[in-house]
C-alpha cells in the first residue's frame, strides 16, 4: 500500500525560513534511510502560501485567489509517498523521523485498484484458501 | 494501547528489523539456520514484554540485544558441554564454539551484512524454490504463513522447505560475504533472478484464478529498490529495478472489472501509473550510464520503456524494439526471445514476417507446451485473415495455460472467430 506523509505549515515554513543545518542533515539521513528500506517513492518540500493560489468553483464562476493563505496549520509544507506494507509500518517509520516541537505530521492511505494492495480482502482471501485446498487435494489423489 | 492493538506494531517492526537483525546475526554466528532462530526467539520475548512495556525506541537495537545474550548463552553452554566431552577435537573446539566477536559494530557493516544475506538465501546451492522461499523469509520478514499463501502450498511444506534450505547452508558451509571478483556475477543474477521470479509470480500468476498476486510484485520491487541502494554500481540491478517498475505501472490498467486479463494494446493508457514509470524510466538511465553493454535486464527494461513512453499504441517505435530484441537474442538465445522479436517484427514489419518467424519456432521442444506460442500465432494469423487457422491456435493455447483467467480470454478470442467467419 501506499501512504501520503503530509507535513503541515508552520510560521516558519510560512515565512520561507529553511529549517536549521543540522535538522537538514538528520531530515537527509531519515531520508536515506527511507530509500534503503525501498519504502520512499517521492517526496517535495513545497514554498510558502505566498507563491500559491487558490481558485475557487461556484457554479460556473472560477475565481482566483493569490496567496499567502491565513490558518497556517491547514496549509501543507511538504509530502512524501511511501510504499509500505501495513499502515503499522508507516508510523513506525514516521516515528524515527527528526521532527520536534510539538509538530505534527499527517499520515493518509492513498487509493490503490483493490488488487494491487498489500492487504488481500476477506474475498480474495477466501478464494486463495478454496484454491489451496483445491491444489491440495489434487497433490494427495 | 492495548494487547490485541499492539500486535500488527510488533509485526511492523519485525518486519522493518527483521532482515537487519538476522544479517548482523548471521555475521556474527557464522550460520544463517542459527541467526535466525536466534532473532525468531527474540520477537518471542517482545511479543511477551511490548504489550505491558510499550514498544522501546529503538527496537531493532533492543531486538538485536537480546538475541545476543541468547547467543552468548548458548555459545557458553556449548563451551562447557565440549569441556566436559575432552574426546571431541580441539580442532572442532576452535572453529566452530569459540565465542564469536559479538560487539563488533552493526551499524557499520549494516549494508553488507544485507548484502550477504540476500546473496546466502540466493545461493547456488539451494534449489530454486528454496532461494524464493528464504528470501522471502529472511530479507521480507514474511512468516511461513504468508509465503505459503502467495505461492499456494500448504504451511508445513514451506516450513520443511525453509529447513532444509538452511540445513544444506550449514552442511555445505556457505560463507557469509559478498562474493567478489568472478563469482561476483554469477552469484548476483541468481539473486536477481529470485527477486524477478517473486515478481512474476505476482504479476502473471502461472497457476489458479488469479490473474495477479499483488503481495508478491509489492515485495519483489520492494526488494529491487533494496538492492538497487545496496549495490549501486552494479548496472544489472538498476536494469531489473527499471523493469519491474515499468511492469507494476501497468498493473491497474491489466485487469478489467470481472479480473480478466487486458492486453498490452487493449490497455487504457490513462491508467498506466506514471509516477512508477519516472521511477522505471530513472533506473534504466542510471543502469545504462553505469555500462555500455546492456545486460538482460536493462535490455528488457528498455524494450518496456518503448511501450512506457508511447502514448497511444500507434506511437510505439516498433523498429527500435527489434533491435532491442535483436541485442536480447543475442545474449539470450532462449526460443522465448524469439518468439517475442516475431511479435516486435510483426508489428514493425507486418503480420506476414512476424508468422515467418513463428514457423521456424514451432519445431522448437521448448516451445512445445507455451501456450504464448499458439496466442502469438493465432493473433498473427488473424491479422492476416486466416480465420480458421487463428483459431485452432487460440484453441491450442487455451487448452495449455495453467491459468483460468487467461484461458478464458484465448477461448473468447477463439469464439469471437468463431462466430465471424
Amino acid at each position: 500500500m501506499r501512504v501520503m506523509v503530509i507535513v503541515k505549515g508552520d510560521k516558519n515554513s510560512e515565512a520561507g525560513i529553511l529549517p536549521k543545518k543540522e535538522l537538514f542533515a538528520e531530515m537527509g539521513k531519515f531520508n536515506e534511510q527511507l530509500a534503503k528500506a525501498g519504502v520512499m517513492l517521492a517526496g517535495e518540500g513545497l514554498q510558502p502560501s505566498s507563491k500559491g493560489k487558490r481558485v475557487k468553483f461556484s457554479g460556473t464562476t472560477r475565481t482566483v485567489i493569490d496567496g499567502p493563505f491565513t490558518e497556517s496549520k491547514e496549509l501543507i509544507a511538504g509530502f512524501w509517498l511511501w510504499q509500505v506494507r501495513s499502515m503499522e509500518e508507516a508510523v513506525e517509520w514516521l516515528k524515527r523521523a527528526p521532527f520536534d516541537g510539538g509538530t505534527e505530521i499527517e499520515i493518509r492511505q492513498v487509493f490503490e485498484a483493490e488488487d494491487f494492495g498489500a492487504e488481500f480482502t476477506p474475498e480474495l482471501k477466501e478464494q486463495e484458501e478454496r484454491i489451496r485446498q483445491q491444489i491440495e487435494k489434487q497433490k494427495a489423489s | 494501547m492495548t494487547a490485541t492493538d499492539i500486535h500488527p506494531t510488533i509485526e511492523a517492526v519485525w518486519k522493518i528489523e527483521s532482515p537487519k537483525v538476522i544479517a548482523g546475526l548471521t555475521r556474527m554466528v557464522r550460520d544463517v539456520g542459527l541467526a535466525e532462530d536466534l532473532a525468531q526467539d527474540a520477537l518471542v520475548v517482545a511479543l511477551e514484554q511490548w504489550p505491558n512495556s510499550g514498544v522501546p525506541d529503538n527496537p531493532g537495537a533492543w531486538l538485536m540485544a537480546i538475541a545476543k545474550r541468547r547467543a552468548i548463552d548458548l555459545f557458553r553452554r556449548n563451551q562447557l558441554l565440549i569441556r566436559k566431552h575432552e574426546e571431541v577435537s580441539r580442532d572442532l573446539e576452535a572453529k566452530q564454539m569459540a565465542v564469536p566477536d559479538f560487539d563488533a559494530g552493526i551499524e557499520d557493516n549494516l549494508g553488507d551484512d544485507l548484502l550477504s544475506l540476500m546473496f546466502i538465501s540466493c545461493h547456488p546451492v539451494l534449489s530454486t524454490d528454496a532461494r524464493v522461499a528464504l528470501t522471502l523469509r529472511l530479507l521480507g520478514g514474511l512468516t511461513t504463513d504468508e509465503i505459503a499463501r502467495a505461492f499456494l502450498a500448504s504451511e508445513p511444506a514451506i516450513a520443511q522447505r525453509i529447513v532444509r534450505a538452511k540445513r544444506t547452508l550449514a552442511d555445505a558451509q556457505v560463507p557469509f560475504e559478498v562474493p567478489r571478483g568472478a563469482e561476483l556475477a554469477a552469484r548476483l543474477s541468481s539473486v536477481l533472478e529470485v527477486i524477478y521470479l517473486i515478481f512474476n509470480e505476482g504479476y502473471s500468476a502461472t497457476a489458479g484464478e488469479d490473474w495477479i498476486r499483488p503481495g508478491l510484485c509489492e515485495e519483489a520491487l520492494r526488494l529491487g529498490r533494496v538492492l538497487a541502494e545496496l549495490a549501486p554500481l552494479e548496472p544489472e540491478v538498476h536494469g531489473l529495478a527499471a523493469l519491474m517498475e515499468i511492469q507494476a505501472s501497468r498493473m491497474k490498467a491489466r485487469v478489467g472489472t470481472s479480473g480478466e486479463p487486458i492486453l498490452l494494446f487493449d490497455q487504457d493508457r490513462a491508467k498506466w501509473d506514471q509516477l512508477l514509470i519516472t521511477r522505471g524510466l530513472a533506473a534504466l538511465e542510471r543502469a545504462e550510464r553505469l555500462s555500455v553493454a546492456r545486460g538482460s535486464y536493462t535490455l528488457q527494461a528498455a524494450i518496456a520503456a518503448c511501450h512506457a513512453r508511447a502514448r497511444t499504441g500507434d506511437q510505439t517505435d516498433w523498429s527500435r524494439i527489434v533491435t532491442l530484441y535483436d541485442e536480447l537474442a543475442e545474449l539470450v538465445p532462449s526460443p522465448v526471445v524469439h518468439l517475442n522479436r516475431a511479435v516486435a517484427v510483426g508489428m514493425a514489419s507486418g503480420p506476414a514476417a512476424g508468422f515467418e518467424l513463428t514457423e521456424r519456432l514451432t519445431s522448437e521442444a521448448s516451445l512445445r507446451n507455451y501456450h504464448l506460442l499458439p496466442s502469438v500465432r493465432g493473433d498473427l494469423l488473424t491479422k492476416l485473415g486466416r480465420l480458421a487457422e487463428a483459431r485452432a491456435e487460440f484453441e491450442r493455447a487455451a487448452s495449455l495455460t495453467r491459468n483460468t483467467r487467461e484461458r478464458e480470454l484465448l477461448l473468447t478470442r477463439a469464439e469471437r472467430l468463431h462466430s465471424s467467419h
